[in-house]
């Protein structure tokens, strides 16, 4: 008998595992939980606060590998998600569906013994959201799949900013909305240039179903949206002038990188998209400077109180 | 065909990384849940 095995007979090698849980999302969840934490008001044991994101991010790799598992043939459809571990073999599904069970169990349990149970009821709800709202019922049925989905990634903040103080307020429901309103421009933007391949595996996603020129409306009215949001924090006193400057230039910019993709129509297959290109790279950036400048305010005004 | 699985080396060498990996994982959250009881225990004081 042969001792070679093809690549599924293998065990899966660690390293599949730790990309089952996309590690590049876990660090803009990672932050924005972490911005969360430090912009509340209160004190955490610095043990207590570490859990917490490791929790936050346990849960959050969890629920990528429970993603995957569910969408591991459409994976295999589209050029950017062939390679990962499933569609290209490397991990049987059965490993990856325990693995994202055992992840998200685990981070749960931890969050409920070790910081408070609110904070872990908001994160096994943040789980269920993506892994099933999201991932089994919206996004292969409607093109508001983003919309309602982006919920999911908006949880991160309202987790940290409950794990110091133990219930919710307006504060963090409204860090909560400037991530559900930043993700459909965010993600229309680059559905818009990897719109082929989401067709092809039928995902509906906006510019598929609706077509460009409707998505690119709607990305320009999200953007509209965005603005005032943004700038609510300080409206309600909830932050200060540094904020309010920073979240005001962020925002603006952010429409105004949105106008040219609002206005502009494709040449075909050819097309560079070099617009969409661009505010995708930038709606990045502005998450994690808008909560950067959150947490700058909050240290900078807790300064200055103490001196 | 006797059905005996002979392991290769990649087989061996994927077994033993996974297991050092998982073994450092328990490692760090026996180390993280000690801490966690010191700081719950200090706050019941």
């Amino acid at each position: 008998m042969s001792t070679s095995h093809s690549a599924v007979q293998l065990p899966a090698d660690w390293r599949d595992f730790f990309a089952l849980t996309k590690p590049r999302v876990i660090s803009l969840v990672v932050f924005t939980g972490l911005c969360g934490m430090l912009a509340a008001p209160g004190t955490i044991h610095p043990v207590i606060g570490f859990t917490a994101i490791l929790c936050i991010a346990l849960g959050a790799g969890g629920a990528a590998a429970l993603n995957q598992w569910w969408e591991a043939d459409i994976d295999a459809g589209m050029r950017r998600t062939a390679s990962r571990p499933l569609p290209s073999g490397r991990m049987d599904r059965t490993s990856a569906r325990d693995f994202g069970v055992g992840l998200s169990a685990a981070s749960i349990l931890l969050m409920g013994l070790a910081v408070n149970s609110l904070s872990a009821v908001i994160l096994a709800i943040s789980i269920v959201y993506y892994a099933v709202v999201y991932t089994i019922w919206l996004k292969p049925r409607t093109p508001q799949n983003i919309v309602i989905g982006g919920g999911a990634g908006a949880f991160p903040p309202l987790i940290g900013w409950v794990a110091v103080t133990g219930d919710v307020t307006l504060m963090p429901v409204l860090l909560f909305a400037i991530i559900f309103f930043w993700t459909p421009p965010h993600f229309w933007a680059l559905a818009l240039f990897v719109r082929s391949d989401y067709a092809k595996v039928g995902i509906p996603m906006m510019p598929v179903v609706a077509g460009e020129a409707s998505t690119r409306k709607q990305i320009f009215a999200y953007c509209v949206i965005l603005l005032p949001l943004a700038m609510t924090p300080w409206w309600i006193g909830g932050t200060g002038l540094i904020y309010a400057i920073a979240a005001f230039v962020l925002s603006l910019a952010f429409l105004a990188l949105s106008v040219p993709v609002a206005l502009r129509r494709t040449n075909g297959e050819e097309d560079p998209m070099k617009p969409e290109k661009r505010l995708f790279g930038y709606s990045v950036l502005y998450l994690f400077a808008i909560f950067a400048a959150l947490v700058a305010d909050r240290w900078i005004s807790v300064q200055g109180a103490a001196s | 065909m006797n059905g005996q699985f002979e392991p290769d080396d990649e087989y061996k060498r994927r077994q033993r990384s996974r297991n050092i990996v998982v073994g450092l994982l328990l490692v760090g959250f026996a180390v993280l849940l000690f801490a966690i009881t010191i700081v719950r225990l200090k706050d019941a004081l």
